[in-house]
């Protein structure tokens, strides 16, 4: 019996995996996927779509990760099931596993609404290197695509397509395209970019048929939107969403919430099962409550943070936040925590804009702590301001030196500067007491 | 782990530690060549911050908890299995600047041109002591296990 089983290789499972290696050398330890290579960078699909990058290329680690780690890798196989009473997993060819401790870290499934022809030969989702390669494999007399939903992954294939030489049409239910990431300035700003390369936004709009070729030839001939309006075109990209991917824990006892609820050691209800990732409902540090944070960098902490616990070494996840850097079509654009104030009372806002280096920042405060900001091409400092947020610091300070063109830790205080330069890196001294348990310190 | 230590009380802004730096990442290891003749010139990876009379010099402090390494989309940002260095590997690195975005010190510079992240410190392995530390003339960089530094 594997002492560590770990259902997902990706970020969260290989974050898990190292950390349990960190304490627990020997410890039997086996991570399935239903996805047969080892673990890549998911994010790089729209670069291997581009043509730009190879599997090999975008692995997130070596190739030897597995034998020097121990790891045995069940690929290419699915996990149909979980059974936390048997503490076992039962493979999708009838094989059990049982285990000592579980990590459930199997990421996202793209959602596809209700759709008349969505099912046609022509129609893709965009979140796997399956999905990548597929479609590489069928561009060839593809002229015209529409993509639809303008998120981070619309806007990911929408570049690819468009290095390919494809004419991209995204079509987005809202008024503006990373509406979930990006405040109205910065989706301006990103809209105004993406239209350059040649891609037509059409915003406030939504397709509702996928129709076939005349004659019922297999492929795609157009998508028609909710006016009426008809796009011809070769290719469709639903790019709506991700949704917590619970196909295999959906008949087990763990709770789940929209997706799987997790406490600060990223153990999930049912005993010896822990679970993170974009699979998790996981602490936000900035909005104080569990939720969604569907990255990369949260995936891999928390999987971190599992993997002590699954050893027995107590470990506390700090907690993530949504936060993003976009660098398609050219852009430079970093966004963290609070997009826009939420409403309630309380916020502050700090802007800056030199528009003739198409810089712009935002800064949103409550209480004199950072609650977010989007920093667009003048991005190199924004890291200080992920720190300072981070560890709940108070700005009040200097806060008006956040959004200078000129901010660098220099602006910070004397002895908040010593406090976070000196023998302890980090978390800052400048945190208040309570904070200080936020700190991935391992007790 | 050794970690490097600013001290911006006894900094006077010399850029001896930049200088250094350049030299000991050069090829030839030659102060004049390095400046005169390698090209592209090598970039300091450790960097003065001025304002008015107050400077220090500040580089990767290679964080116990480092969130760049956490962050990194690739791989590219890595720590070896009980080793405390953070190292960058600029083969994985697609310039994706997540790692710029998390790093509390905001000392990642961007290679926008070869969309990589520009070289960074690697506290100067096979020397006992780093380039910059070994070079400041007013012990204003400090080389110190962080329990013994007072
Ligand atoms: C195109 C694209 C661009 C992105 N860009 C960014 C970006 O710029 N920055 C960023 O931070 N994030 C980005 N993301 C999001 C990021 O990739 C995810 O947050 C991250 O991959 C989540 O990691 P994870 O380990 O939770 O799950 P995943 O990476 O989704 O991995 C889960 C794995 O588990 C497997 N699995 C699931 N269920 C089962 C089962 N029942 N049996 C067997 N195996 C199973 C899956 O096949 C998969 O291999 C992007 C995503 C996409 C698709």
């Amino acid at each position: 019996m594997p002492e560590y089983v770990i259902i997902g290789n990706s970020a969260g499972g290989i974050g898990a995996v190292e950390a349990i290696r960190e304490v627990d050398k020997e410890g039997s330890l086996a991570i399935i996927s239903d996805e047969p290579y080892p673990a890549y960078s998911r994010p790089l699909i729209s670069e291997y779509l581009a043509g730009e990058t190879s599997l090999e290329r975008m692995l997130y680690r070596s190739r030897d990760f597995y034998h020097e780690n121990a790891v045995e890798a069940i690929l290419g196989k699915k996990v149909v099931g979980v059974d936390v009473d048997g503490s076992f997993v039962t493979l999708s060819d009838g094989e059990k596993i049982e285990y000592g401790r579980l990590l459930v870290a199997t990421g996202g499934v793209p959602f596809v609404p209700k759709m008349e022809g969505s099912d046609r030969h022509g129609v893709y989702t965009f979140t796997t290197l399956g999905d990548a390669e597929r479609m590489a494999s069928r561009l060839a007399g593809v002229r015209r695509a529409v993509v639809i939903g303008g998120g981070l992954i619309g806007i990911s294939v929408t570049e690819a397509l468009t290095k390919r030489g494809i004419v991209v049409t995204v079509v987005e239910l809202k008024d503006r395209i990373l509406n979930v990431i990006l405040d109205e300035e910065g989706s301006r700003i990103a809209e105004e970019a993406v239209r350059r390369a040649g891609v037509t936004i059409m915003a406030n709009s939504t397709v509702t048929q996928i129709t076939g070729k005349p004659g019922g030839a297999p492929g795609v001939h157009s998508a028609v939107l909710a006016n009426g309006d008809e796009l011809p075109c070769d290719l469709v990209v639903v790019a709506i969403g991700v949704v917590p991917r619970v196909d295999a824990v959906v008949n087990s006892a763990i709770q789940r919430n929209r997706g799987i609820v997790v406490d600060r050691h990223m153990a999930t209800s049912a005993p010896n099962v822990y679970a993170c990732g974009d699979v998790a409902e996981a602490y936000d540090y900035v909005l104080d409550i569990n939720r969604l944070t569907p990255i990369w960098p949260n995936a891999y902490l928390g999987g971190r943070i599992a993997g002590y616990n699954m050893t027995g070494r107590s470990a506390i996840y700090p907690g993530g936040t949504g936060m993003n850097s976009l660098n398609y079509f050219g852009l430079a654009i970093v966004s963290a925590g609070l997009v826009m104030p939420d409403g309630q009372q309380g916020y502050e806002v700090l802007t800056e804009r030199r528009l003739e280096e198409g810089v712009y920042k935002k800064v949103i405060l409550r209480d004199d702590v950072i609650m977010g900001f989007t920093f667009v091409n003048d991005i190199e400092k924004s890291g200080i301001l992920s720190g300072l947020m981070r560890d709940k610091v108070d700005v009040g300070g200097f806060k008006q030196y956040l959004i200078a063109d000129d901010f660098d830790l220099t602006s910070l205080p004397k002895a908040l500067r010593k406090a976070r330069l000196g023998p302890r890196p980090q978390p800052s001294a400048g945190a208040a007491p309570q904070e200080k348990a936020r700190a991935l310190a391992v007790d | 782990m050794k970690r490097i230590y600013p001290k911006e009380d006894v900094c006077i802004g010399c850029r001896l530690c930049e200088v250094h730096c350049v030299v000991e990442h050069s090829r030839s290891k030659d102060i004049l060549k390095a400046f005169k003749r390698e090209s592209p010139r090598p970039v300091p990876r450790v960097r003065v911050r001025e304002d008015g009379p107050l400077s220090f010099a500040v580089q990767c402090r290679h964080c116990p908890e480092p969130y760049c390494v956490y962050s990194c989309l690739t791989g590219a940002m890595h720590r070896k299995p009980d080793g405390g260095v953070v190292h960058h590997d600029p083969e994985r690195c697609v310039g994706c600047w997540t790692c710029v975005m998390v790093c509390p010190f905001g000392v990642l510079t961007r290679d926008v041109a070869n969309h990589c992240i520009a070289p960074k410190c690697d506290l100067c392995p096979g020397r006992s002591t780093p380039a910059c530390v070994a070079a400041c003339p007013n012990e204003a960089l400090v080389y110190a296990e962080e329990a013994s530094y007072a």
